[in-house]
């Protein structure tokens, strides 16, 4: 204080520091740049080394980076703040009595204030063989050499764990030139950072640059021999060959010591809002620790412990509130970023922004005007501008508009906000379709040229025509250039989710071939983030169709009748209706149909409108068995709850009808034969009758079949529910080989180009029959291409869905995950 | 025959039992049986089983974002509060839950339903179904 006086230096107090990490360093740090002479210091390091930046271990890993470049503090550094370094010697005990902590080497040392900042423990998941020899974790110097030397002979590597830490070891190994595979529990990489969408990139990118990802994959056991590990094995019993296995799976705070000395602990050792623990002379800070309910494992919230507690420590308290963390990812070429709640919620909104040429995926989640969470996957230069916004919960209202777009586009502010205004201040020769290379003077000038509606724009100069991302510019030239009002509204989008329409998805699956729900989803510039429950069975649907024997049905994105192979009732039970051909049945199966009604005690069985037996009230437990029983009869499912074939009513035709001219039971038994199990656009009715006065009711059905002395009659488009409709006539066959020939080319017709939801009836009105006709008929090669591709999808499709959930498959959807009972109930 | 350790968390179990976009039910002797979902961003929620329309089995539904479509006639209902979304009115009781270690916990208070006296929650024990 003053130079000249030379006072006896007070006995200092002595701060010792457990932990020579990142946490405990950095509050030395502040500690000293308060008061630099207060606290006589000495930190214990279990790490035999100083103190450096553990986040850049992935560089090293990655040979970017050297050790010495990521050293923060060297050894000048404790020996000009007179700070004792203990390196390479942990601290087994703390004395709380005796205020001394004693080290592993016997060494004891006094404090008047104990700082704990022993950082995280990887989490060793607990399965045989994690113990082996080669087994490693990723999260100081020493596991990064031991990967090292590894992968120096090459070979195969395990990562276990698709979350940061995980991927960027997989990605250091790979860069050394090991063969990795990525093996993650979760359906999704970086689940608590990522959403689905942006998973999904992230999981082709890395593909494309050689790791194989496996996800939703649980490891049941690594294996070894002679000790050392030789590869892993999945619960569904895949095996991946590995030289090393590196455990990346979580961290868990080291509270051992803390524990071991009754400070109070849950999760992390619990601290209040100036990093103090249950014992006021001990502190902590770092991983270790958990502040108000929340444990972090990311670097910036431990800047800011370590501000509160240095003010605590100097007597000036100010307290710590917690943190909202945002992620990077240290991979380099991947540019990805994620900030706060991006789970959404009712009153949440989502901004999405896909661009699927330049791989770029945004999400922004607003709640109350605000920002809550942001997802950036491809472009992420304005991650830290909604990180910004989001910390400041600053109102974003008045860019809600433009926001999406970033911060160059939005913070113009007032007229610039609004996107039309940003459109009409592009230059006219500003490219708007990429695809087709229209400017927007060319745009403009069709507009005023009398394209008034996004159909005639597209039409005239081809803007927005092909992959559609530049619809919403188009939309605002429209609207620039006729005023709002003006602006015809364009074809029917397939719902709130998309902007293009049921034929736009149809048309763009098939040209960039998208094969799953996802890849469809980015490509075509979704604006959710998993759709909902009118698009998903859509794409389902227009995905199995389009890629018969390589789609693989998703589930969860069907309806519950489809899902449960049976028609859910008001009260939850499930009917069941097996299929009876063409309605013919025999003793066995109604005696298995009997025998199933009382068995189950099904309160109602019922001759229905379809020409079968419905049997009601079934309960989603007892499904297998139920169909176990009819399946053992016979019989198979009659997808009475599917958008699919339906029934297909005859009645008794020239067999034994005085006026019957052709066999329409026979003919009806062999078309449902040819057609059951084929998914539709909607449900698909057939019929056959054996002469005009038409008993089966063929002339209000799907496709309906008239039997005449000289052949068959076909009909087609016709509907007798809601708006009853008769068919149209398309044409008249001889033989009973061409009549099935023609329906199953018609079916695929209607399956190839009807929208999801939308029967032969409405269909048939949209496109108009002489359309059809011409379909079918103007190549004569057409009936039978079209046929053969129905056959081809019928490989895959006509099997009973019965059979394999009687034989077990997909029991999680039969049964309760357990039961809970009262204890007192079960004593009684 | 139960080490009766009452907690204040009921585990049900891990999370892999509930394959990510889908739910699965627990019934609760004496009350309303619970749908456990797991959406497709990997979040665990807990409802009662009943859509506030006409019961609907929400388990059922086809889940999306963090909502549910009821099976019955199509109402969106909220995952996390419960609410019915958009224009329909009502709203489905929710059952607190976390995720520890890889398994799911209810709350086991708001699983078995105190008496009408505000006694203490009974004990209770998750059987295998
Ligand atoms: C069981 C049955 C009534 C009966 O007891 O006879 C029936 C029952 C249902 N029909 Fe039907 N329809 C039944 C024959 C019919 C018929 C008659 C026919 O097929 O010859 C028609 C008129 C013909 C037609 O489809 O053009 C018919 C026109 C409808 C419609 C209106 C369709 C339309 O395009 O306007 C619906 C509503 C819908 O599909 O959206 C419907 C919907 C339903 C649903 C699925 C309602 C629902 O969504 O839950 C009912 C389910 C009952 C269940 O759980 O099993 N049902 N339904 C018949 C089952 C036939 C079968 O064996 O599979
Ligand atoms: C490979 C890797 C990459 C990462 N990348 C990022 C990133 O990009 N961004 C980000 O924000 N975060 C990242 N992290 C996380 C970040 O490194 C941690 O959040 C941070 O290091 C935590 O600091 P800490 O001081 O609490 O723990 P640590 O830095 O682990 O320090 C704890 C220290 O205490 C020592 N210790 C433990 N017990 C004892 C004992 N009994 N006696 C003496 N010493 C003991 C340990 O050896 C260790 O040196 C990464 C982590 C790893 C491993
Ligand atoms: S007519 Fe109406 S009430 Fe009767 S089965 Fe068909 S849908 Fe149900
Ligand atoms: S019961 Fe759920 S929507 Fe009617």
């Amino acid at each position: 204080m003053n130079a000249q006086t030379t006072i006896e230096t007070p006995k200092r107090e002595k701060l010792v520091v457990i932990g020579n990490g990142m946490a405990g360093c950095r509050a030395v740090e502040e500690v000293l740049e308060r008061d630099a002479d207060r606290y006589d210091i000495t930190i214990f390091g279990a790490e035999p080394r100083v103190n450096y930046n553990r986040i850049m271990l992935s560089p090293v890993l990655a040979g970017e980076k050297t050790f010495e470049e990521i050293v923060i503090n060297g050894q000048d550094w404790y020996d000009d703040n007179g700070i004792t370094l203990v390196g390479g010697d942990p601290v087994d005990h703390i004395d709380r009595e005796a205020k001394t902590v004693v080290s592993r080497s016997g060494r004891v040392e006094p404090y008047d204030k104990l700082l704990i900042a022993t950082g995280s423990d990887p989490f060793i998941i607990p399965i045989p063989g994690n113990d082996l020899e080669g087994v490693v974790t990723f999260r100081d110097l020493d596991d990064v050499d031991t990967m090292l030397a590894a992968a120096e002979k090459g070979g195969d590597a395990v990562v276990i764990g698709g979350g940061l830490l995980g991927l960027e070891a997989a990605h250091g190994l790979s860069l050394r030139g090991m063969k990795v595979t990525v093996v993650h529990l979760m359906p999704t990489l970086m689940e608590r950072q990522l959403d689905e969408a942006a998973g999904y990139l992230l999981r082709q990118e890395l593909e494309g640059r050689g790791q194989t990802i496996l996800t939703s994959a649980n490891t049941k056991v690594i294996h070894g021999v002679e000790g050392k590990v030789v590869g892993i094995e999945l619960e569904d019993g895949t095996k991946v060959k590995a030289d090393i296995v590196v455990m990346a799976a979580g961290i868990k705070p080291a509270t051992g010591l803390a524990k071991g000395a009754n400070l109070e602990c849950e999760r992390g050792i619990v601290v209040d809002d100036h990093m103090v623990t249950s014992d006021p002379d001990i502190l902590a800070v770092g991983e270790c620790v958990q502040h108000r309910g929340a444990c972090y494992g990311l670097v910036a919230p431990l800047w800011e412990m370590c501000r509160s507690l240095a003010d605590h420590l100097t007597e000036q308290p100010s307290g710590y509130e917690g943190s909202v963390t945002s992620t990077k990812l240290k991979v380099s070429g991947i540019d990805l970023f994620s900030a706060g709640d991006f789970s959404g919620g009712e009153d949440c909104e989502d901004i999405v922004m896909r661009d699927a040429s330049r791989g770029i995926y945004k999400r922004v989640v607003v709640k109350d005007g605000k920002i809550v969470g942001a997802v950036l996957y491809g472009d992420t230069a304005d991650g830290n501008w909604y990180f910004d916004l989001l910390k400041k919960e600053e109102d974003i209202s008045d860019i809600r508009e433009a926001l999406i777009f970033g911060q160059a586009f939005a913070s113009g502010g007032g007229a610039l906000a609004d996107p039309n205004a940003a459109v009409a201040a592009l230059s006219d020769d500003a490219e708007i379709c990429g695809c087709n290379g229209v400017s927007k003077g060319k745009v403009v000038q069709c507009i005023n040229g009398g394209a008034h509606s996004l159909d005639a724009v597209r039409s005239t100069c081809k803007a927005s025509a092909s992959c559609g991302s530049c619809t919403n510019l188009v939309e605002s030239l429209l609207a620039i250039t006729l005023g709002e009002d003006a602006v015809a509204s364009g074809p029917k989008t397939m719902c709130k989710c998309t902007s293009f329409t049921h034929d736009d998805v149809r048309r763009l699956i098939l040209e960039k071939e998208l094969k799953v729900i996802p890849q469809v989803m980015q490509e075509l510039h979704w604006t959710t983030p998993d759709g909902c429950s009118s698009c998903r069975p859509a794409l389902n649907y227009y995905l199995l169709c389009a890629w018969p024997g390589e789609y693989e049905d998703d589930e969860k994105s069907r309806f519950v009748n489809e899902r449960l192979h049976a028609n859910i009732q008001k009260d939850g039970t499930y009917s069941v209706v097996p299929r009876m051909w063409g309605g013919l049945t025999s003793p066995k199966e109604l005696r298995a149909i009997a025998d199933v009604v009382e068995k189950y005690d099904a309160p109602m069985v019922k001759v229905t409108g379809g020409q079968r037996l419905d049997i009601f009230g079934i309960k989603k437990e007892d499904l297998p068995a139920v169909w176990a029983d009819l399946n053992a009869a016979g019989m198979v499912s009659g997808h009475a709850y599917g958008k699919a074939l339906r029934t297909v009513k005859t009645c008794v035709g020239s067999e034994w009808c005085r006026f019957g001219t052709q066999d329409s039971t026979g003919l009806g038994v062999k078309i449902e034969k040819m057609t059951w199990g084929s998914y539709m656009p909607h449900k698909f009715k057939i019929a056959v009758s054996g002469c005009p006065r038409n008993c089966a009711e063929a002339t209000i059905k799907d496709f309906g079949v008239v039997c005449v002395d000289s052949g068959y009659e076909l009909h087609v488009g016709g509907n007798g529910g809601i708006k009853v409709r008769a068919t149209d006539l398309l044409c008249k066959v001889e033989t009973e080989e061409e009549a099935m020939e023609h329906c199953a080319a018609f079916i695929q017709l209607y399956r190839e180009d009807a929208h999801y939801l939308e029967r032969t009836a409405p269909w048939l009105e949209r496109k108009g029959l002489d359309w059809i006709k011409s379909q079918l008929f103007d190549d004569p090669e057409r009936i039978t291409r079209l046929a053969a591709r129905f056959r081809l999808s019928q490989k895959y499709w006509q099997v009973d869905p019965w059979a394999g959930r009687a034989a077990g498959a997909h029991k999680d959807l039969h049964s309760h995950i357990a039961e809970i009972r009262p204890l007192e109930m079960e004593n009684a | 025959m139960m080490s009766a350790t009452v907690g204040k968390w009921l585990d049900i179990g891990p999370t892999t039992q509930i394959e990510p976009g889908t739910a699965r039910t627990l019934p609760v002797a004496g009350a309303d049986e619970i749908a456990v979902f797991h959406t497709m961003r990997g979040e665990f929620y807990a409802l009662v089983n009943k859509c506030p329309h006409k019961q609907g089995p929400l388990s059922q539904g086809i889940i999306h974002g963090d909502s549910v479509s009821c099976p019955l006639h199509n109402w969106r209902i909220s995952l996390k509060s419960g609410e019915a979304l958009g224009d329909d009115k009502g709203c489905t009781p929710t059952i607190p839950l976390k995720v520890d270690n890889g398994r799911i916990y209810l709350l086991r208070e708001a699983v078995i339903p105190t008496g009408p006296f505000d006694e203490p929650a009974p004990a209770a024990q998750v059987a295998a179904a």
